[in-house]
């Protein structure tokens, strides 16, 4: 197949093969296929999208933050990142990106570690990793299998000095970022419920998902 | 809720969360003592359970039992010795890098920090650190990083090393998730790339680790993939575990931050008297 992208901007949503809206809050897993393009909306802007990526035909093949940053030598997700596995093998690559910046360092919020960064009186509020266990069980995977994730749409600037958090987004309404698969890959979602800190604007909204067939080889 | 008091309460999470940056940006780093001076915190030789030199592009693998220090000793200034660890009493608890930097607020992590589980526990405290350079945004090498690298295929990397040393525990590919790797000088420039700094690592470096709870540790003495090494010749590194003095009510690690505090408040009952 030569499918190369050149530019998924002009796509019609009418056109795309998958559309759904993830309510605020709630977890989502889909299985995105070879060559097929991935959108995430940001809807009403700034809301954190954290995501998962495993082989769909070998769940033990998953998305590697490490393996992603060591790759690219830099320290954040955009345009033209190849999204590793802990095979070392591509699995999307990034082809569109009108928010800039997204993070793979600062991983999910849990019950747990909200005791930690923000009181025990934070640890009965739902969290992302709730939602990931709940949807690759739907896979037959546990928490064994949830690994530090892509956030879309939060930054989390990390300076010189070390000094690291997740500040304000600077996706607007509307935001989105666009990813090729390379292989059949089962995408796992968890829209940010996080109120704690500002990776949701301190209120959490609906993402869209959109996937497109692969367009036809421009002449063979 | 109506739109005034929608707002009343972002405002309000948003303040809280400031106060808490606030804390963890300004006040914290001013808690952490620096590195430990070369030559000091010296190891009571009778306390010392085992003593063991990891060769250069090996792994190593130790439990731990709550208490007991890992020291690890770079003699020659290998650039790079990774780390990842599990609950021994359920491994489906384990080391998380996101955990440890975004709960402290900082990717830097000297002497005075935690390493963080993702159940919001503590598993262990660097206790000792004359080096105060560690990483665990990119973690270790892999096969396709040390072929780039040294043109060579089949060397001896970190990704191959936590396989197999994960495996000497019974564990497999999915118990395992990012490393740190100590004596690994990496920081993110303002323009986001990765910059190894040179002239940081010593011969004689070491850092000691103070298991928070009974322990699976996996060690790989591979040069980190950023360290300008042009051959690979990674040297030899000494693990010494031994017995500490027990922490006292001030204990640095235990009292530095509000966070780490949470962290031991979340770790303790485990090990409460019955």
């Amino acid at each position: 197949m030569s499918f190369i992208c050149t530019s998924t901007e002009t796509l019609n949503p009418a056109d795309a093969t998958y559309d759904f809206t993830i309510p605020a809050t709630r977890p989502w897993s889909h299985v995105v296929k070879r060559g097929q393009v991935m959108r995430i909306v940001d809807l009403e802007g700034q809301q954190a999208v954290d995501t998962l990526f495993y082989n769909a035909h070998d769940f033990t093949e998953r998305y590697s933050a490490q393996d992603t940053l060591l790759a690219q030598g830099s320290a954040y997700v955009t345009t033209g990142t190849r999204l590793l596995s802990n095979e070392g093998r591509l699995m999307l690559t990034v082809v569109a990106d009108s928010c800039g910046r997204h993070d793979t360092s600062a991983g999910a919020c849990s019950c747990e570690a909200n005791t930690v960064r923000f009181g025990h009186h934070t640890r009965y509020m739902h969290a992302c990793r709730e939602n990931f266990v709940i949807e690759v069980a739907k896979w037959g995977m546990t928490k064994r299998d949830v690994v530090p994730n892509i956030n879309f749409f939060m930054n989390v600037p990390i300076e010189p000095d070390g000094r690291l958090a997740i500040v304000d987004g600077i996706s607007a309404p509307g935001a989105h970022v666009d990813m090729v698969a390379a292989m059949d890959v089962l995408c796992v979602i968890s829209n940010c419920p996080q109120v704690n800190n500002p990776c949701n604007g301190f209120d959490p909204t609906p993402v869209r998902v959109l996937i497109w067939d692969a367009p036809e080889a421009e002449a063979a | 809720m109506t739109a005034n008091e929608k707002q009343a309460r972002i405002d309000a999470l948003r303040q809280r969360y400031l106060e808490l940056k606030s804390a963890g940006d300004d006040l914290a780093p001013k808690a952490l003592p620096g590195p430990t001076a070369p030559g000091g915190a010296p190891i009571a030789s009778n306390r010392v359970r085992i003593t063991e030199d990891i060769p250069g592009g090996w792994y190593w693998t130790v439990r731990l039992a709550r208490g007991e220090r890992l020291r690890l000793v770079n003699t020659a200034a290998t650039p790079g010795v990774s780390v990842f660890m599990w609950n021994a009493a359920d491994t489906s608890e384990r080391y998380n890098s996101a955990d440890t930097v975004k709960l402290q607020w900082n990717a830097s992590l000297p002497r005075g920090r935690v390493l963080f589980s993702d159940m919001g526990r503590v598993l262990a405290s660097i206790v000792e650190d004359t080096c105060c350079a560690h990483d665990t945004i990119v973690g270790g090498s892999t096969p396709a990083s040390s072929l780039a690298k040294y043109g060579a295929d089949g060397l001896r990397n970190t990704a191959e090393n936590m396989r197999l040393a994960a495996s000497k525990f019974g564990l497999g590919k999915r118990d395992l998730a990012p490393v740190i790797s100590f004596f690994s000088p990496v920081v993110v420039g303002a323009d986001g790339r990765f910059e190894w700094r040179d002239g940081v690592l010593k011969d004689g470096d070491f850092v000691e680790l103070r298991a928070e709870m009974d322990l699976l540790v996996a060690v790989s003495n591979c040069p980190h993939p950023f360290s300008p090494d042009a051959t690979f010749a990674p040297a030899p590194v000494q693990a010494v575990v031994w017995q500490g003095p027990a922490p006292d009510a001030d204990d640095l690690c235990r009292t530095a931050t509000a966070e780490a505090v949470r962290g031991f408040e979340n770790t303790d009952p485990l090990f409460a008297a019955r």
